[in-house]
């Protein structure tokens, strides 16, 4: 074994992860992970929604320390890192959601508190010296805009390209990009993928995150799958390919969710359906789509491909830009949401805490707030009828709170969730549109909304679901509804279900 | 009556027992009748000013809707000989159609309520004093009404009449506010607007309500303060008012952001600021520092409401994290 000895000692892992775990209550989410990273190594880091990902990134960031196991970072061992730790050793994240200020420009982003001074008692920025600093590293990127461009005038690849200029500056050894193509056209992902070429010339380390397994495929010089919070497997780079990442990520998963919706149903008649409509997103782009009662129509598409607009059009709360709407075969015309509330139309929204309850007011008085005139006699709200009401639901939904005057802000996001459903579900919904329901929410209360989603539907209700969730959408839907670009670029049955197809549609493919 | 309600509630009664003891002139029957005749007048304006800041709106202008309103009742009775009974709901449905437009500007045109306000602000006593061409808006001598002097400037059983309506409209806003369907969506969209809008309320609509019902409060107001003036220079009156309203609601635990404060507590604050008038008077402190002590009040009362709102937090937090220990 010396000759392995030796080509070991020869590069020397520059991150070190044995047996970390890391438990929080009733969940464990690292369970004796190990892994490393070797100077100037693509790892490309696939699993599911909530395998344990993000938590390993909190770990590497710095944000969480894990309960056993060790780091070693460079040769050090650690029982945890410190966020300043984890940069102070060069690694640094390329975050799914980019944290730039758009207002300003490329160089004032890279070097955000940490800006050149001219000296002098008013702290004066040095704009000239801040442009020679960040001139080699935007070179270093391949970024075509210059660095007084404003952040806000610039494609979400380029975006992409200032914060890795940004982990740059830091002088990082190595970038860990989250999902970082999950929202950009192919042509940028190309852009993107030559610069984790790049790095990975300089010597610089890269874990790359992806639920797209053709990029990690391009990419990475070793895989490595995550599933349930262990190490699933390594791939080495003679030995990526797309059906053996699948196989370590989901094999098991999959099957079990195919069965559970394997009951095909005959379609009922279409419910609600959008004749050439044109949303604000993409005003050139008409959307036909029919949602028919009785079944769950799943809509994939990547992110910013416009399914939330539609769902939004649907929902009255942005107008059509042209093109119809039915209900029952009958013109709709909404002018807001009320207007859709009060056909039956119902949408629980992307953004909960934002837009899908008011963290607040108590459970009671948001499952009662679209339908508060029914719970009120001669314009007076009456406490005990929305007590009533909120009793119910929170007995059928399960929802896990102390009662139902307790603020809706205290809850987890399951409950919230089930709070924002409640509310619906206590009004006979006719058409139900979920923008992303699962988001954020742990495995049990995902399969609860799954179930609901299922009655619904039995009940006749037209369900349409919303999700980027692929096992989800693929384990759920009774079609498939895929948009690529503000259009809809197929709709699968339940025989063309796969992974491939919803992914080639949804890059504007055709499907197998 | 919620604990900062009644906090307030213990902090009039303290100062009006300290005021009292120094000067005892306070608590003589004259003396209690002013001061609960300028409490009506500017509660009735405050409880308008509420509605709208409830919503994390604002109203700039109420203090010249009442120069313009008050000059333009007079003028009617007075000058057009125009029925009181007539003219006071003309100039309601005026307040009325002054909220609407400012409502109407905020949700369709969407320009911002404090943009809004601050321009009818200047409007509406730019038009004031130009209807008057400057002038004091007025009545003849030997001129009476004594139906709507009763009604506006009288007393009843010793209690001023003015005081006697904002108990009135208290208690009608009250179950507005407190206990309605409407009172619910204002609560839903101060707190949220975007959530209030995702669970089908109309909220272009409740907004604009809030500003009509602001303008009609406002207009009230200023019939009565026309009434207790019986002149008006419309350079000058009710100039600031709309800060002692908006001062009013603060102190009584209503958040600028919204969805926040009882009515309860908008009355308390407007007897606090005038106990405060009224302290400087009696205790001889300059009237010029009047606006200075008011401001002082006002920042310690909302410093010690927050610095209040933290400790709790904290305490809640530490109860918590016991728990959890416990539990484990």
């Amino acid at each position: 074994m010396n000759y392995s000895d030796t080509s070991i000692a020869a590069t020397t892992p520059f991150l070190g992860l044995e047996n970390v775990r890391k438990t929080y209550p009733g969940v464990v989410a690292l369970d004796g992970f190990s892994m490393e990273v070797r100077p100037g190594e693509v790892i490309g880091l696939v699993g599911e929604n909530g395998a344990g990902k993000s938590t390993l990134m909190k770990i590497l960031g710095g944000v969480t320390r894990p309960d056993s196991g060790t780091i070693t970072v460079d040769g050090t061992a650690h029982d945890g890192l410190t966020v300043e730790g984890s940069l102070g050793s060069g690694i640094a994240f390329v975050h799914q959601e980019l944290n730039l200020f758009e207002n300003l420009d490329v160089a004032a982003n890279i070097f955000f508190g940490r800006e050149p001074l001219r000296g002098g008692p008013l702290r004066l920025v040095d704009r000239a010296r801040l442009r020679e600093m960040v001139a080699p590293l935007l070179k270093r990127v391949g970024a075509n805009f210059s660095a007084d461009t404003q952040v806000a005038s610039l494609s979400l690849a380029q975006q992409q390209m200032v914060e890795i200029a940004k982990a740059l500056s830091i002088k990082a050894r190595l970038v860990i990009l989250d999902e970082p193509t999950s929202s950009l056209p192919i042509a940028e992902t190309d852009k993107l993928l030559d610069v984790i070429k790049g790095l990975k010339a300089d010597g610089i380390s890269v874990i790359f995150i992806s639920h797209r397994l053709h990029e990690v495929e391009r990419v990475a010089d070793r895989v490595v799958v995550l599933r349930d919070g262990m190490l699933a497997g390594t791939l080495p780079k003679s030995a990526i390919n797309h059906d053996q990442m699948v196989k370590l990520m989901i094999g098991r998963m999959l099957k079990e969710r195919e069965k559970a919706s394997e009951a095909a149903r005959a379609p009922g008649a279409t419910a609600l359906s959008a004749k050439a409509v044109r949303t604000p997103a993409y005003p050139a782009r008409p959307v036909d789509l029919d949602i028919r009662r009785g079944e769950i129509l799943g809509l994939a598409g990547l992110v910013g491909s416009g399914r939330t607009e539609l769902a939004r059009v649907f929902f009255g709360i942005d107008g059509t830009l042209g093109g119809s709407l039915e209900l029952d075969c009958k013109p709709l015309a909404l002018g807001s949401a009320a207007d859709a509330v009060a056909h039956g139309i119902f949408l629980v929204p992307e953004d909960r805490k934002l837009t899908g309850i008011l963290l607040d007011l108590s459970i009671a008085q948001n499952i009662s707030l679209p339908n508060l005139p029914a719970h009120a006699k001669r314009q007076l709200v009456s406490a005990s009828a929305e007590t009533v009401t909120a009793e119910k639901q929170k007995k059928d939904l399960g929802i896990k709170a102390p009662s139902v005057q307790t603020r809706t802000g205290s809850l987890s996001g399951g409950n919230q969730q089930k709070v924002v459903l409640g509310k619906w579900l206590a009004m006979n919904p006719k058409v139900m549109i979920l923008d992303e329901p699962t988001r954020g929410i742990d495995i049990g209360a995902k399969a609860e909304i799954y179930g609901l989603m299922r009655a619904l539907a039995d009940a006749g209700v037209a369900v349409l679901m919303i999700s980027s969730d692929m096992e989800e959408v693929i384990g759920v839907s009774d079609r498939i509804a895929v948009m690529h670009e503000g259009q809809i670029s197929g709709i699968l049955d339940k025989e063309h279900f796969s992974q491939e197809n919803v992914l080639l549609l949804a890059v504007g493919k055709p499907a197998n | 009556m919620s604990k900062k309600d009644l906090g307030l509630l213990i902090l009039i009664l303290v100062v009006g027992a300290v005021v009292a003891i120094i000067n005892p002139r306070f608590l003589l029957p004259i003396n209690l009748a002013n001061t609960s005749n300028l409490i009506g007048l500017f509660g009735i304006l405050s409880i308008g000013q509420a509605f709208v800041i409830i919503t994390g709106g604002i109203e700039l202008s109420v203090g010249s809707v009442v120069a313009l309103l008050g000059t333009l009742f007079i003028d009617f009775i007075a000058v057009r000989g125009l029925g009181w009974p007539i003219a006071l709901p003309l100039i309601l449905v005026l307040g009325g159609i002054i909220g609407l437009v400012h409502g109407w500007l905020i949700t369709r045109l969407k320009l911002q309520p404090f943009v809004v306000t601050l321009c009818g602000l200047l409007i509406y006593r730019g038009v004031a004093r130009f209807y008057t061409a400057d002038g004091t808006a007025g009545f003849a001598f030997g001129q009476n009404f004594p139906e709507l002097e009763f009604l506006t400037a009288g007393r009843s059983w010793g209690v001023p009449n003015s005081f006697i309506a904002l108990i009135v409209i208290s208690i009608v806003m009250w179950v507005v506010l407190h206990r309605s369907v409407f009172g619910r969506y204002l609560y839903a969209i101060g707190k949220n607007e975007e959530a209030a809008k995702y669970s089908g309320i109309r909220t272009g609509r409740v907004v604009m309500a809030a500003y009509v019902i602001c303008g009609v409060l406002t207009a009230l107001s200023a019939i009565y303060f026309a009434m207790y003036t019986r002149s008006i220079s419309p350079a000058s009156h009710g100039q600031f008012y709309e800060l002692y309203a908006i001062a009013a609601a603060v102190l009584g635990g209503f958040s600028l952001r919204g969805g926040e404060g009882s009515l309860v507590g908008v009355i308390l604050g407007t007897v606090l600021l005038q106990e405060l008038q009224n302290l400087v008077n009696l205790l001889g402190i300059p009237s010029s520092l009047n606006f200075a002590v008011m401001g002082g009040v006002i920042l310690i009362g909302v410093l010690v409401d927050q610095q209040w709102g933290v400790f709790r937090a904290r305490r809640l937090m530490l109860d918590a994290s016991r728990k959890s220990v416990a539990a484990e």
